[in-house]
């Protein structure tokens, strides 16, 4: 007795002859494997290849210096309130006599500590500094061993002074214009005078 | 005497080191094919293209952690895998690797024996091989193991009855004889057995595969159901000579399949090429060609055993048994009736 239409017929279709065979069918399967040989591989062999990243790759970050020398972060915290991931840590200490030459301002960061594990690459710190002192790079982070290796201190933030490392990439023209806007007072301290010269 | 006995040995020891060598590169290549049918680079660290590879899983199994189970009869145990190695390299003694050469007056064969009952030697001994999987899997005390141990047994006996029907067909063929040099000397005449005998062909290399434990009939290591199957409670080396022996009966299958069907060492147009290099029998060089000729054939078989692994999905067990009774026994029966009738006509056999 049949109550409602809606029941299926399933297929369950009995094979032909030549289908019973297999071995049309197993040759097609190994011609359709065997054409992958052929075909170019997807792999990208890590340490001597690295894939293409976009110019503007938000990677390891870089603790900037100024031009000449002197560390441009004065642990205002900016970056650490604006990170969703609260990845940021720092200590604040007062730049003594004589210490003018490394760092720019009367207040300098002791310590800086981005956790890598937790940071997510957003760029909100970037965009918070008022300093122009942080910034993401294209650089890739590396691997460690251990999960504490992956809390960068300032040996592996701060560029060093004889390899300095490029962001006019990400710190153009337009950033800068953005970053003046009345809605962000703060960053008015910069006046964008080296904004070609790309050394910050 | 002592001349014989020395040649005799360098032989074994050739062969052994030659099938030891192949099969180590066997799982390299296989790695690698595996990786280049799916779109993959495969294994490239180890050495230049990864050809030390094959060393560096080797001593990684070296130094691995040796477990016998408590529970598990520890002298079947250890023999189980020594049998499968010792029947897996047994085999290499009655293949003809290449063709005679003359040195100093005296006719050097390149086979270790060459006994005129070779095929029947080869079906034993592979026959044999079973026990080794059987020993070792009942030993384990384990149900997978077991299980596993079981299957292999049952797919290989029954198996080897399609194989041999085969084989019977293909030996009318050729006159009679048992003995594998005068099959493959006589391809070296006529033409390759592969035309009077491809359903007998086909049967042969199917049954092979399920011989050799390979994929799509790798029940007995089955890892889906069976974890490891016959080898689930090996560790360290005793489960390398079960992996390597695996290697090791390709290659021999590969080798007996291109001296039944395609004319070992023979190649097309072989007797026109030496005349052109001015040639005579018993020079070395001809031994190096054919040799050359036969690994070629090996090769290319080893490969097309690959390729098939990593295309076709494994079978299950009930279609497994039933293509083996149902379906290749009445072929090769009929393979065989054929070949009989067609043998008869031709005048080659009398009743």
């Amino acid at each position: 007795m049949q109550l409602t239409n809606r029941s299926k017929v399933v297929s369950n279709k009995v094979q032909t002859a030549m289908e019973q065979l297999y071995l049309p069918g197993i040759i097609k399967g190994m011609l359709i494997t065997g054409s992958h040989l052929f075909k170019r591989r997807a792999t990208v062999k890590y340490p001597e290849e690295t894939r293409p990243v976009a110019p503007v790759y938000r990677g390891w970050h870089v603790l900037k210096r100024d031009e000449n020398g002197a560390e441009r972060c004065t642990a205002c915290g900016l970056c650490a309130v604006a990170c969703p991931a609260e990845a940021i840590t720092m200590e604040s200490a007062e730049r003594k006599k004589g210490e003018e030459s490394l760092y720019r301002e009367e207040k300098y960061a002791k310590t800086y500590e981005i956790n890598m594990l937790r940071c997510i690459f957003c760029g909100l710190c970037e965009e918070a500094c008022p300093k122009e002192a942080i910034f993401l790079t294209d650089r890739l982070v590396d691997t460690e061993y251990e999960r504490e290796d992956f809390v960068y201190g300032k040996n592996k933030l701060v560029e060093k002074v004889d390899k300095r490392i490029d962001v006019s990439k990400r710190q153009t023209l337009e950033v800068a214009a953005f970053k003046k806007l009345p809605g962000l007072k703060h960053n008015t301290v910069w006046e964008g005078k080296n904004l070609n010269k790309g050394k910050h | 005497m002592i001349a014989f006995l020395i040649y005799k040995l360098i032989l074994c020891v050739v062969v052994f080191a030659i099938s030891l060598g192949i099969a180590a590169y066997s799982t390299l290549w296989e790695r690698k094919l595996s990786a280049l049918l799916q779109d993959r680079v495969g294994p490239d660290r180890a050495g230049p293209f990864g050809l030390l590879q094959p060393l560096a899983d080797g001593g990684k199994m070296f130094f691995k952690e040796e477990i016998i189970p408590n529970v598990s009869n520890r002298f079947l145990f250890v023999l189980g895998p020594s049998l499968v190695m010792l029947t897996a390299l047994m085999t290499g003694a009655v293949i003809p690797w290449t063709k005679d050469i003359y040195v100093n007056g005296h006719l050097y064969s390149m086979q270790i024996t060459d006994i005129n009952i070779g095929v029947l030697y080869l079906f034993g001994v592979v026959s044999v091989g079973v026990y080794g999987i059987m020993i070792g899997g009942w030993a384990s005390n384990n149900k997978y193991a077991l299980l596993g141990a079981i299957r292999a047994s049952s797919q290989m006996i029954s198996y080897e009855i399609a194989m041999g029907i085969a084989v019977i067909a293909l030996i009318i063929t050729s006159g009679g004889t048992l003995s594998l040099r005068e099959i493959v000397e006589q391809q070296d005449a006529g033409l390759a057995n592969i035309v009077w005998q491809p359903l007998g062909f086909i049967i042969f290399f199917v049954c092979a595969l399920a011989e050799t434990n390979r994929a799509p009939f790798d029940l007995p290591e089955c890892e889906a159901e069976l974890v490891g199957g016959y080898h689930t409670e090996y560790s360290s080396m005793k489960l390398g000579l079960f992996l390597f022996a695996e290697y090791i009966n390709m290659f021999i299958s590969s080798a007996v399949m291109s001296a039944f069907y395609f004319g070992g060492y023979n190649f097309p147009f072989a007797h026109e090429l030496y005349d052109a290099l001015g040639l005579h029998d018993g020079s070395k060089w001809i031994a190096i060609i054919g040799f050359g000729a036969y690994f070629t054939k090996i090769a290319i078989f080893i490969s097309v055993f690959m390729w098939i692994r990593w295309t076709l999905p494994r079978f299950r067990y009930d279609q497994l048994m039933k293509l083996g009774w149902r379906v290749l026994l009445p072929l090769s029966l009929l393979n065989l009736a054929i070949t009989v009738v067609v043998e008869f006509i031709r005048g080659n056999i009398t009743f």
